[in-house]
C-alpha cells in the first residue's frame, strides 16, 4: 500500500490531531491510477467532513504511519491539505480555553 | 462505500483541534475514563521494537520481526462543530514512552490517574510530564473497596509540587470525568499565564 515507504518525502510527521481537508475542487480520486483504494477512502472521508490524522487511522483501520505516508501522497497530489494544530502555548487567545471549559460544562 | 459530497461553494468546517493524555499505570482506568466522555476507538501504530523491550518481546522463531503493535485508546468530544478536544490515553507500559514524546507535543495537559493501592504504578508520569513542563492533574480514582486517603496524605507520598491539583474521581462517571478535565483545562491557563509572565519579567 504504501510500497514499503516509512515516510513520506516532503512531510515531517503529522500530529495525530492535524485536521485533514479536502481540496473542494480536486478532480475525482478515483479516475487517478496512481492512487490506491485507501488514498480513494482517505478522500471520501475528508470531503465528508474534516479529518485528523488520528480518526482516519482509526476509521480506516490502518496503522498511523501508514495514513501518514498516504496522506503525504494526497497533499503532494493536491487532493487535500492539512491544518497543523496550534501548540497550546501560542494560543494568545485564551477565550479558546474558556470555550474548551464551557462546552465540557455542557456536555 | 458512498460518500456524501460536501455542497459546492460551500467551504467545511476546518475545527480547531487540541489534545489531553490521560497517562496512569495498567489497569488504572484510563479506557474506562476516556469511555465516559467520549466514543473510544482504537488506534494502531506500528513501532520498531527496540533494546528496552528485548526482556518482555519475545521474538523466538520470529527473529526477523522488527515492529510491534502498539495500540492506543483514543476519544473525541466534539465542543462546537469548530472545536474538537482529543483524548489520548497512553500506552501503560514503559517500553512504549517513546510514543509519549510523540503524543506530548503540543498537548494542552495531562491527566496522571493514580489508584491508591498502586501509587507508585504513576510515579514515572508524574515523573515524566514535571520534566517536559506538561500541565498535570492528578486524579485518584477511588476504586471500590480501596481505602481511603485524604488528599493531602497522597499529594506528599507522590511527592507533588504544591500548584499540582490533585481531586478524587470515579471513572466511570461522566460528571466526575468532566470535572477532571475542566481542572486540566484551568490549570493549563493559569500554568501557560505564569509563563508568559515569566517570559515577560
Amino acid at each position: 500500500m504504501t510500497r514499503g515507504r516509512t515516510t513520506s518525502a516532503a512531510q515531517h510527521r503529522l500530529d495525530l490531531i492535524a485536521v485533514v481537508v479536502a481540496e473542494p475542487h480536486a478532480d475525482d480520486p478515483e479516475a487517478d491510477s496512481t492512487l490506491s483504494p485507501e488514498h480513494v477512502d482517505i478522500v471520501g472521508l475528508c470531503r465528508h467532513a474534516p479529518q485528523s490524522v488520528a480518526e482516519l487511522s482509526a476509521e480506516l483501520d490502518l496503522p498511523i504511519g501508514v495514513v501518514r505516508v498516504l496522506i503525504g501522497d494526497l497533499v503532494d497530489a493536491e487532493f487535500v491539505h492539512v491544518n497543523r494544530p496550534v501548540p497550546p502555548a501560542e494560543l494568545v487567545d485564551e477565550s479558546i480555553l474558556r470555550d474548551v471549559i464551557n462546552g465540557l460544562r455542557a456536555l | 462505500m458512498i460518500f456524501g459530497r460536501s455542497e459546492r461553494g460551500k467551504p467545511p468546517v476546518e475545527p480547531v483541534t487540541l489534545k489531553i493524555l490521560v497517562a496512569g499505570g495498567f489497569g488504572v482506568g484510563k479506557t474506562t475514563l476516556v469511555g465516559a466522555v467520549s466514543e473510544i476507538r482504537p488506534l494502531r501504530t506500528e513501532e520498531l521494537l527496540t533494546e528496552a523491550g528485548r526482556p518482555v518481546d519475545d521474538t523466538s522463531g520470529v527473529e526477523g520481526k522488527r515492529t510491534t503493535t502498539v495500540a492506543m485508546d483514543f476519544g473525541r468530544i466534539t465542543l462546537r462543530e469548530d472545536l474538537v478536544l482529543y483524548l489520548f490515553g497512553t500506552p501503560g507500559q514503559e517500553r512504549f514512552w517513546f510514543m509519549w514524546d510523540e503524543l506530548s507535543e503540543g498537548a494542552l495537559g495531562a491527566v496522571v490517574l493514580a489508584d491508591t493501592r498502586r501509587l507508585e504504578d504513576c510515579f514515572a508520569a508524574v515523573d515524566y510530564f514535571e520534566r517536559r513542563s506538561i500541565p498535570f492533574l492528578v486524579g485518584v480514582n477511588c476504586f471500590e473497596g480501596a481505602d481511603r486517603y485524604p488528599a493531602e496524605a497522597i499529594r506528599q507520598a507522590l511527592d507533588l509540587d504544591s500548584d499540582v491539583p490533585l481531586l478524587l474521581c470515579d471513572a466511570r462517571d461522566r460528571e466526575s470525568v468532566k470535572e477532571i478535565l475542566i481542572g486540566v483545562v484551568q490549570h493549563a491557563m493559569a500554568f501557560q499565564a505564569d509563563r508568559r509572565e515569566t517570559v515577560t519579567t
